[in-house]
């Protein structure tokens, strides 16, 4: 079970309250993570990553265990303890203005 | 007794005013969206209810929110569990795509930038929503970058009406101050397949065929700040207003100066006349009087506030050049806010209702044509629109 905390606004967005819980098959990478993250809750498409080019959108960042993964190539394994739900995967509005 | 709805989108989210015809005592509901952009919120006139609403951020993109029971709730169309064939969530009600040529698959076209180059179209937000006359499942989208796009399903899939940026003129477009937005979309009651839309900074156009086909209107209009000052594009135009019982005639408050048209949009003269200013963004006509106009006068384009600080909607009753200055209830000293291209509204009671929204979050109605003023709230975030519904 792989663990993922969003922010306020995308909570809201997806009606949720406090962390969200995903199976994914396969490897545990950024990119099958936000596929099942938007395949259970399809109104958060586009709003991570671009709806066509699948970029991460500018003022978004994903951290996990402490460190910035946000530049990491989206097929790049995340880190075990984010694999095993041990830690969350974190998608953060960045801090940029009001 | 009838009742009016008005809808406010705000820097900071939505708020949705409702009072009974008197429109003296108001019922505030809101924040909805709480801490998004709402550029833009607008009822269906074919079933009330049916609201749709541009909500943005500059960290989460673009979200189309659509509300069936008068904004009490709301929803984002598509946006429950369903899947395409290839098992992939659709959730495409935020997916604005520009058309590329079916030649070559590549960018339809490009506009100008600000250093002279040829620049591709980036989707930014949507800017104004237009619901269809007559189904409430069809709404229009106009988006920054400039391009018209429609949706038939309320709201879960959206396609470009690519004729607009392909029709010849898109490499000569250049963004405004504001951006390269479409904010303004007139449906012509009288002519079912009649579109006109405006784009800061290239002008007005016109579609006779549903959106398929376009071409600029912008005779007559005269721009000083452009290198050929009646260039067929080029214009900043703020808004363009019609009133529903004669479609030809048009009234546009350009960057300067205040515009009729008589044909459609064929030719355009000035009708600034006495105003103090011609510079303003919203211009609005009463409901049940075609040749009375509503606009604000702002001193300049650089400086964004009301001239001598006073806050003064002018009303023309002879269709334009000559204007009072109608100012009771408003301030008339030390005011320094704007009012934006979408911020004004009329509803369509007996007396005609006018209502407008300020930068500085206050919304004032006038329940007797603009003769008396009152504000709604005071102390709203920016507001961005309004719109107002008249109910049974």
């Amino acid at each position: 079970m792989i663990r993922v905390v969003l922010p306020a606004h995308l909570r809201t967005l997806a009606r949720v309250d406090g962390e969200v819980e995903l199976d994914v098959t396969g490897q545990v990478t950024q990119r099958s993570v936000l596929d099942a993250l938007e395949r259970r809750y399809p109104m958060l498409c586009g709003t991570i990553r671009d709806h066509v080019t699948q970029q991460r959108r500018a003022f978004v960042r994903f951290f996990a265990c402490g460190e910035d993964l946000s530049h990491e190539s989206p097929d790049t394994p995340l880190p075990g303890a984010v694999a095993t739900g041990a830690e969350p995967f974190l998608v953060v509005g960045a801090i940029a203005g009001g | 007794m009838s009742k009016v709805r008005v809808l406010v989108g705000t820097r900071k989210g939505a708020f949705v005013l409702t009072a009974d015809g008197k429109r003296k005592q108001w019922e505030v509901s809101g924040p909805h969206f709480a801490g998004w952009e709402i550029y833009h919120l607008k009822g269906s006139p074919a079933d009330p209810n049916r609201l749709y609403a541009s909500q943005s951020s500059g960290w989460f993109g673009q979200v189309i929110q659509r509300s069936s029971d008068g904004g009490k709730t709301w929803e984002t169309p598509g946006g429950g569990v369903t899947f395409a064939p290839s098992g992939m969530p659709k959730g495409e009600s935020n997916k604005f795509v520009y058309d590329t040529s079916p030649a070559t698959g590549k960018p339809l076209t490009t506009h100008q930038w600000y250093d002279g180059t040829q620049h591709p179209w980036e989707f930014k937000r949507v800017w104004h929503l237009e619901p269809s006359l007559t189904d409430p499942e069809t709404v229009y989208a106009g988006v920054e970058d400039a391009a018209l796009f429609r949706s038939t399903d309320g709201g879960k899939t959206w396609q470009e009406l690519a004729g607009l940026r392909g029709h010849g003129t898109g490499p000569k477009w250049q963004p405004g101050a504001g951006g390269m937005c479409l904010h303004t979309i007139l449906l012509d009651p009288s002519h079912p397949g009649r579109i006109f839309i405006a784009i800061s900074a290239a002008g007005a156009f016109r579609s006779d065929d549903a959106g398929k086909t376009w071409r600029p209107i912008n005779r007559g209009l005269r721009s000083q700040y452009i290198p050929d000052p009646t260039a067929e594009i080029g214009h900043c135009v703020h808004r363009i207003a019609m009133h529903r019982s004669r479609p030809g005639v048009l009234f546009m408050q350009k960057h300067w100066d205040v515009m009729r048209s008589d044909d459609a949009g064929e030719s355009w003269r000035e009708v600034s006349g006495n105003l103090p200013t011609d510079f303003g963004f919203p211009i609005d006509v009463h409901a049940h009087e075609p040749d009375t106009l509503y606009v604000v006068p702002i001193k300049s384009d650089s400086e964004h506030y009301p001239p001598e600080g006073k806050l003064r909607v002018y009303r023309s009753r002879t269709g334009g050049n000559e204007w009072e200055a109608l100012t009771k209830g408003l301030p008339q000293s030390d005011c320094y806010v704007n009012v934006l291209r979408d911020a004004m509204a009329v509803d369509s009671l007996d007396r005609c209702g006018v209502y407008f929204g300020t930068t500085g979050g206050q919304v004032y109605a006038s329940a007797d044509a603009g003769d008396t003023w009152a504000p709604i709230v005071r102390d709203l975030p920016a507001v961005l629109s309004v719109e107002v519904q008249t109910l049974p």
